[in-house]
């Protein structure tokens, strides 16, 4: 009969996935039960496009103590104390309602970290949208980056870095991928499991509404068509209040010792948290809609199980300590109910009172759900001889500052200023400050590092060298407070897998990532794909992001990006740009869009990391910045900038190849560093002894930025109107 | 002398004044919830920032309203300081503790950064080991720090203002657009004080300053000298 109705349409599934449900059940599912399938197969909960090249990434190394599969990844950093972390796309609601979409992206992910029992310390947010010129971009980027300070500044974590970059490919396909950090004792780790027969299932926090039914599947899992505003109903509405509320009642709730599982409750709702608690303890549950508290009349089962309300969480408790459990949501002014039981069995049985809804196997919709070998084109990487130079007679001093003024370039001021960077008094290095932020761990004297990458446009020109750059950049940054890189999330985002041009992509960055992230050691430890970043068939860029945390011994020896003291020696680790290929000044100066991205040598990498990290440990050092986005000129300029009195320095390359590129080119492995001239020969000799290339190129002092090379002078501007190019550009 | 840190729901700096007391000051403190109705074991009260109801409805107009503030009310009347920041600073004007209303600031926007503040009046327990005149650093992070005095005038007394680094009181070093460039204020006997910056996000070197932890310090010298009433 359902030849006639094609129902599996109407919950985003294809016919062979319905068939494959009837004959796993023996019988046709019936409506609620075809929902549940609906939303746990969907692409953006079970990765069933992704899942068997997420399966290549490196995934344990020794400080993991979570990996993959749960609500967030969690590594070691010694004196009983562990990080959770994790990031998260909420791209699609973020296009359809920017504030909304933005901000309930933050509570999602807040609630992935203390579901593992961690109290919440940082946020970081990686945003792509498209030209800033254009009035529709200008309300989506206002829209989130006031979405973020509601709800982060509110819910009391701050928001200490994170990166923008607009980029036509995102006009219709902003991107909002938001990392959060949290720091737990290890033996309060806790995890999503519904074990234990009779244990009781306990739904916490906001009451159940018929918002964002269908989110997952709908909204998240296909490429917008027409004006995606006709998706409004979709996006979910935030509650920082409750969510406050929610995260110490939970974290209350866990130190009592009754506490099972913690999940939360994020795309598809309770079908999800049920189905994947279960499944992770390999457990049957029966669950009862009746039981669950609501806030409207009329509300079927089916919505019910479907529904995306935020700031709600699962809690398994022991059977016959579940009133400790509901006393501490009770004190937090939340409500709280046992809504189920954990039972023997493979099923998830959903009740009416008596009746029985739905009886679905729980492997069935978790590890049962389909698992695509999509078909992918290779991407032919743009590797055109690197170009030199660009044969321009360029006025280097005006491209740089063309490029400071550039809106990814620019001073990211304007939006963190309206982000508290503060709250938790952890926050060592603010955003802005330095490439990473850095965090001190109350009670020890460590210090975490943490950061977000990502190069759309390298990855563009060439997906598996873009992903590798990403992740390098990541490390570089970590290295570049003192900090030892430990582990990576990442949030894949990309057009439709079942384009075969986009799958090739993703593959190759999947490969590219996988092998940075072995190369550099840093496992990674969970993440997020988004794919369906599409409108009307045109694709974003394949954008990975990469989070990285790092793991400082001794917080207070950490270094910032400003110059410090007139006098000291700039002292540049690593060697020089060779060419000008997949950089800021080809885009922005030269027009030129074009590669080759710069290959990652990771040995070099691994050795000026090495020997910036010693040098900040062992005091010798002022200031640290790394060479990226717009080569040395750029990061010159920014730490120039950010000195406390406008400082500037003379730099002399000596003998190079070729000036424009040494000071615009972007190949990897540099660092800037800064030492007073008593220890810089301490540093030179440290890069000695891991054969890493270093030497002196100038000197902090005057106001202006001189760059030369042996005897021509290549650019010399006032720091002033480095600061105003900079500060004015995201205006 | 024991500290107590009031905690509404959603206020969120109640953990930072707490570590401040306890960890750097190295006095005894102890949260006091919202719907204690005693305050006869703690000596002086700090109401944290955050956003106490979610600012529903206005900042710190709920807070204002529940059963700790009436003995929060007596606490005061009886000469015993209280501090409010930031959010704090918020409920005790709702509360009417304090004279005039936070507005939302010029710029309309949320601001988090640091600001440079003059003292102007050290006859306040939480400022009585500062000098007259000198000039701060403190980090701001609120939406609502405009203040505002009472249409039928002014009868407070003014603790803090927003200035340049030379101490000169200028529209350009005002963050927020506050009558005055008022950042802190006290009622007329000086023993409640309100303050939109965050001196406990800068009582330690390793967060970038230590200016804030003078306004602890000088509340637990002005107790400890002996001084119990103002």
């Amino acid at each position: 009969m359902y030849d006639d109705h094609p129902v599996w349409e109407d919950v985003g599934l294809t016919r062979e996935e319905y068939e494959v449900i009837r004959s796993d059940l023996g019988r046709a599912p019936n409506g609620l039960e075809l929902g549940m399938y609906g939303l746990m197969w969907s692409e953006h909960c079970s990765y069933k496009s992704s899942r068997r090249h997420l399966a290549t990434l490196p995934t344990e190394g020794p400080r993991v103590l979570q990996g993959p599969g749960e609500n967030a990844g969690v590594v070691d950093i010694g004196e009983d104390v562990a990080v959770a972390f994790r990031i998260e796309s909420h791209n699609h609601p973020s296009a359809v309602e920017p504030f909304q979409g933005a901000a309930t992206g933050i509570g999602g992910i807040l609630r992935d970290i203390f579901a593992m029992g961690a109290r919440p310390v940082a946020l970081l947010d990686s945003l792509r949208f498209g030209d800033p010129k254009d009035p529709r971009v200008r309300y989506l980027f206002g829209g989130v980056v006031s979405g973020i300070s509601w709800y982060g500044n509110c819910v009391g974590v701050p928001t200490v870095g994170g990166e923008v970059v607009f980029d036509e490919a995102y006009a219709d396909n902003p991107l909002v991928n938001v990392m959060c950090i949290g720091l737990v004792e290890k033996d309060r780790l806790t995890r999503g499991l519904a074990a234990g027969e009779g244990n009781a299932v306990i739904l916490a926090g906001a009451s159940t509404g018929r918002d964002g039914i269908h989110g997952a599947s709908l909204l998240a899992s296909r490429e917008f068509d027409e004006d995606p505003g006709d998706m409004r109903p979709a996006v979910q509405v935030g509650d920082p209040f409750r969510e406050k509320l929610l995260i110490e009642a939970c974290l209350e709730a866990l130190e009592g010792g009754a506490v099972v599982g913690v999940n939360d409750l994020g795309a598809a709702g309770l079908t999800s948290a049920c189905s994947e608690t279960a499944s992770r303890a390999g457990s049957g549950m029966w669950i009862d809609v009746d039981l669950v508290f609501r806030r409207e009349e009329g509300m079927t089962p089916y919505e019910v199980m479907l529904s995306e309300s935020q700031e709600r969480m699962l809690i398994v408790a022991e059977a016959g300590r579940e009133e400790e459990v509901l006393e501490v949501f009770g004190r937090w002014n939340l409500d709280a109910a046992v809504i189920g039981r954990v039972e023997d069995g493979e099923l998830l049985r959903v009740f009416c009172g008596e009746e029985e809804l739905a009886s679905i196997p729980v492997m069935g919709l978790t590890e049962g759900a389909p698992d695509y070998d999509r078909p992918g084109l290779a991407p032919r990487p743009s590797r055109p001889e690197p170009p030199v130079g660009l044969g321009m007679d360029v006025d280097a001093g005006r491209a740089l500052l063309e490029l400071l003024a550039h809106p990814d370039m620019a001073s990211r001021a304007p939006i963190f200023g309206q982000y508290d960077h503060m709250v938790g008094t952890n926050t060592v290095v603010p955003p802005g400050a330095a490439d990473a932020a850095v965090l001190r761990v109350k009670g020890t004297d460590k210090g975490i590092a943490c950061v977000t990458d990502g190069n759309g446009y390298a990855c563009s020109l060439d997906p598996r060298r873009g992903a590798e750059l990403s992740v390098a950049e990541a490390y570089r940054n970590i290295c570049s407070v003192g900090a030892l890189p430990l582990a990576v999330t990442n949030c894949l985002n990309f057009g439709n897998p079942e384009v075969e041009e986009v799958m090739g992509e993703f593959v190759e960055v999947v490969a590219g990532m996988g092998e940075a992230c072995r190369r550099l050691d840093t496992p990674v430890t969970g993440g997020n794909v988004s794919f369906y970043n599409e409108t009307r068939g045109k694709h974003i860029h394949p954008t990975p992001v990469i989070g990285m945390v790092g793991l400082l011994e001794d917080v207070s020896r950490h270094a910032t990006a400003g110059f410090k003291e007139e006098g000291d020696e700039v002292i540049l680790l690593g060697g020089d740009a060779t060419h000008l290929g997949a950089s800021a000044f080809s885009r922005v100066v030269a027009g030129v869009d074009n590669g080759p991205v710069p290959p990652v040598d990771y040995g070099a990498e691994r050795v000026v990391g090495s020997v910036c990290r010693r040098g900040i440990a062992a005091g010798l050092v002022s200031s640290a910045h790394d060479v990226s986005g717009g080569g040395l000129a750029v990061s010159l300029a920014e730490s120039a900038m950010l000195s406390p009195v406008g400082m500037g320095a003379t730099v002399d390359l000596g003998s190079i190849h070729d000036p424009i590129s040494a000071l615009f080119g972007e190949e990897g492995a540099r660092i800037l560093v800064t030492c007073s001239p008593g220890v810089s020969e301490s540093l030179l000799e440290m890069a000695g002894e891991e054969e890493c290339p270093a030497r002196i190129i100038g000197r902090v002092g005057g106001s202006r930025l001189e760059i030369g090379a042996g005897d021509s002078l290549h650019l010399s501007v006032p720091v002033d109107s480095l600061s105003s190019a900079w500060e004015r550009g995201l205006e | 002398m024991r500290f107590g840190v009031v905690r509404f729901y959603g206020s969120n700096c109640d953990r930072d004044c707490y570590h401040v007391v306890s960890r750097v000051l190295h006095r005894p403190v102890r949260y006091v919830a919202h719907d204690e109705s005693s305050l006869d074991d703690v000596d002086c009260v700090i109401l944290p920032g955050g956003f106490s109801y979610g600012d529903y409805l206005r900042a710190g107009a709920m807070a204002a309203r529940t059963r700790i503030m009436a003995a929060v009310e007596e606490f005061a009347a009886a000469g015993n300081p209280v501090i409010g920041i930031c959010n704090g600073f918020q409920v005790l004007c709702e509360a009417g503790l304090l004279p005039g209303a936070l507005m939302v600031n010029d710029g309309l926007r949320f601001i988090c950064r640091p600001s440079l503040v003059r003292v102007e009046d050290n006859e306040t327990p939480f400022t009585s080991g500062l000098q007259p005149g000198a000039v701060m650093s403190l980090p701001i992070a609120h939406q609502w720090g405009n203040y505002r005095p009472p249409p039928d005038g002014f009868r407070g007394r003014i603790v803090l203002r927003y200035s340049a680094d030379d101490g000169s009181v200028t529209p350009e070093s005002n963050p927020n657009g506050s009558w005055q460039n008022v950042a802190a204020i006290a009622n007329a006997r000086g023993n409640v004080l309100g303050m939109m910056p965050h001196p406990e996000r800068s009582s330690e070197s390793i967060l970038g300053g230590e200016d804030g932890l003078g306004f602890f310090s000088s509340v637990v010298s002005w107790w400890e000298g002996g001084t119990s009433y103002v």
